[in-house]
């Protein structure tokens, strides 16, 4: 493996869903001459994944995260753009590379409760996957992947069935057939959402170790900045199907560019009652994504709106800083980009 | 005379009890003879005018609690034993039909934990609103539709839209036009139980920010219930922690924040993540809390504490005021050892090291 290409690479993902139904939507469209409408769930995302790198991807509910990591993993297959997974694109995979690419990428859903087959012994569940991809295994290697997921002693919980777990020990299950595989890449999202806060910290924890131990790369996703910044390295900000801002987690934290970013980081409560908290001034919420407006996607709630907002916003790279970009008409020179345009 | 004018001023500084809650048991019956007790000698009490917060994880009673204010436990559950006195009266034996004349709406309204569910479907906004209007008090129908047109305003709805069926609102609209309805009949106490936990933060902030603006215009005291430490400490004045059918710490916010004197509650405190210190290490709470078959008589965190002795299992702990602290209380045998026990997770991280202090 090369550590020159990026593990997993989207160039201008998009994903789009027709909102029409059925038979007689399609008929009606057709006869009335109109176009069918689109969700336009990811709209050109483009995002590098590195080794041993853990990206966050944040954004409100409805911003097409999930869409995006189920395009990662080949549910949905894109509307237009590339993935790229070791630098192959997937478009091209036949079959046997899919059943590859799977082995290679795995999911941590968000629902611990829902997500492991009520019939299946810890055992199976975890050995599943192995079966799936015939590999040999024994049942040494799943205690020993039970107890690096906090799971001791393994005896106990081998034989127990998903009704007799925690929603923290459940999680913890799923996490370890995910990386039972030895994939290359974890898919989580948010996988501590549901749990109870004490228990959300177990998992966040634990991610963090099995992450640097295991040496996977991750993409997490969540709604909740506070707790994406325990286990990113770098985060995505997500508005409407766009990212508007990605950086190193400090980076994004300390100095957000986007004024949506501003807005969320305003918006966490802080758990302390001595701290004087500003309110953010956004007001509102996100539009409708079918047929979205031309330009920027957060105008309509900015503070900063300005007239150039009606056309959409470049990904610009920091002047002061290579790892960062950022969609907003506010960071960057508009006579020069007009210039280019016209040469 | 002096004396008594002394015991007058110190009368009138403390503002009335609106809630009290003393000493109450709550029990589950379920089939073959057994009980969930899912609440057990819970006393606190809330003052006029004041936000409380009642914090604790899924199953700790907080929401059973929520239900027994307003008479409704399901029917499987009783209060066994124990006052709530609502602005001085007994409340908890009162009929249905008690309930419905003198507390609810009135008195005391709910903001249902989802609001999604919470609002008829089939039903536009104003007709819910002239609904409780004709089993509540004598408005007339258009008297009813006129408030809720006032009151969409407060929450920052258009009151164009009190025609509309409730999926034509987004999850905040809904939150926004629940809490214009818990407001309809002007209650003195309002219990809101996790009114943010299905929001956005952005748009959770701006919902908090409302029902924080009610506390001014319109002298309402508040009981909320959530699982998230950081909104009580950002919009309540006083607060108790839960875990397992045991109230385990109450007193004013700053001092829960300052000086946490229950296991529970210090853990809490630093397993909540804080975007301010993204290195911290997050406190893990092991184990979970016991199955309530029968009444504790033991303190119902000690399996999980990390400090617990042998006296922990042996009766229910008493609540031990804090000292220095005005109306602090925490429910741990140990809570005068704790400074020295917990000395690890007290420390604060210093603040010079908050990462978001160059904000802007």
């Amino acid at each position: 493996m090369s550590s020159d290409v990026p593990v997993l690479e989207l160039r201008g993902l998009e994903k789009y869903f027709n909102t029409s139904s059925g038979l007689l939507d399609t008929v009606k469209n057709r006869i009335t001459r109109k176009s069918p409408t689109f969700v336009q769930a990811v709209d050109g995302v483009n995002m590098q994944l590195w080794e041993n790198q853990v990206q966050g991807v944040i954004g409100e509910s409805g911003c097409g995260k999930t869409t995006l990591l189920r395009t990662l993993i080949g549910l949905y297959k894109p509307t237009n753009g590339q993935l790229l997974f070791h630098g192959d694109p997937v478009s091209e995979f036949t079959k046997e590379e899919w059943k590859e690419f799977r082995r290679h990428v795995q999911i941590v859903f968000q629902d611990p409760f829902n997500s492991l087959d009520p019939k299946f012994s810890v055992r199976r569940t975890v050995a599943e996957p192995l079966e799936i991809h015939g590999i040999a295994y024994d049942i040494g290697q799943i205690k020993e992947m039970l107890e690096s997921v906090g799971l001791t002693p393994a005896e106990k919980y081998l034989g127990r069935f998903p009704n007799q777990l925690s929603g923290g020990e459940k999680q913890r299950v799923a996490i370890a057939r995910g990386l039972i595989t030895k994939p290359d890449v974890i898919l989580a999202d948010e996988p501590a959402s549901m749990l109870d806060v004490s228990t959300q910290a177990e998992i966040l924890n634990l991610l963090n170790k099995l992450t640097d131990e295991f040496g996977v790369s991750m993409v997490y996703i969540s709604h909740d900045l506070s707790t994406v910044s325990y286990i990113c390295d770098k985060i995505n900000v997500m508005y409407l199907g766009r990212v508007v801002e990605e950086a190193p987690t400090k980076q994004l934290l300390t100095e957000p560019k986007h004024p949506y970013t501003q807005a969320l980081i305003q918006s966490i409560p802080i758990p302390d009652p001595h701290y004087e908290r500003e309110r953010a001034a956004v007001g509102g919420e996100p539009g409708d994504p079918i047929n979205m407006p031309a330009g920027c996607r957060f105008k309509n709630r900015c503070p900063e709106r300005m007239d150039v907002c009606d056309q959409t916003p470049m990904d610009v790279a920091l002047s002061d800083d290579t790892n960062r970009t950022v969609a907003c008409h506010l960071y960057y020179d508009h006579s020069t980009e007009k210039t280019e345009q016209a040469q | 005379m002096k004396v008594r004018a002394g015991m007058m001023r110190w009368w009138c500084k403390m503002s009335d009890p609106i809630l009290e809650f003393n000493n109450v048991d709550i029990e589950y019956q379920t089939r073959g003879d057994n009980a969930v007790h899912a609440v057990n000698d819970a006393t606190f009490t809330i003052d006029e005018h004041d936000y409380f917060g009642l914090v604790g994880e899924s199953g700790c009673g907080k929401s059973t609690i929520a239900d027994a204010i307003v008479g409704g436990l399901d029917d499987n559950g009783e209060i066994s034993s124990g006052t709530i006195r609502y602005k001085g009266t007994e409340i908890q034996n009162y009929s249905e039909s008690q309930f419905n004349k003198e507390i609810r709406w009135k008195e005391i309204s709910v903001i249902p934990q989802s609001s999604m569910n919470s609002l008829d479907p089939v039903m536009k906004l104003s007709q819910q609103a002239v609904e409780i209007a004709k089993y509540h008090t004598d408005l007339s129908k258009a008297e009813a539709i006129d408030r809720l047109r006032e009151l969409f305003d407060v929450v920052g709805l258009s009151e164009s839209r009190i025609h509309d069926y409730p999926h034509q609102f987004s999850g905040g609209m809904q939150q926004r036009a629940i809490i214009a309805f818990s407001l309809f009949l002007q209650p003195s106490l309002i219990i809101a139980d996790e009114p943010t936990t299905a929001l956005d933060v952005i748009m959770q902030d701006q919902i908090l920010d409302h029902i924080n603006s009610l506390k001014e215009e319109w002298e309402i005291s508040m009981l909320m219930i959530t699982h998230d430490i950081s909104v009580v400490f950002e919009n309540c004045d006083t607060m108790a922690v839960m875990h397992g059918g045991q109230i385990a710490e109450a007193g004013n916010v700053v001092d829960l924040f300052d000086r946490p004197r229950h296991p529970y509650a210090i853990l809490l405190q630093n397993a909540f993540p804080d975007v301010r210190y993204p290195d911290r290490e997050l406190a893990v709470i092991e184990g979970h809390p016991p199955q309530l078959r029968e009444k504790p008589d033991f303190c119902t965190f000690a399996d999980r504490c990390p400090w617990s002795i042998a006296e922990c299992y042996e009766g229910a702990p008493d609540p031990q005021s804090v000292e220095g602290d005005e109306d602090h209380q925490a429910w741990c045998i140990r809570a005068n050892e704790m400074d020295e026990l917990a000395a690890d997770h007290l420390t604060k991280p210093a603040e010079g090291r908050s990462i978001l202090e160059d904000i802007q």
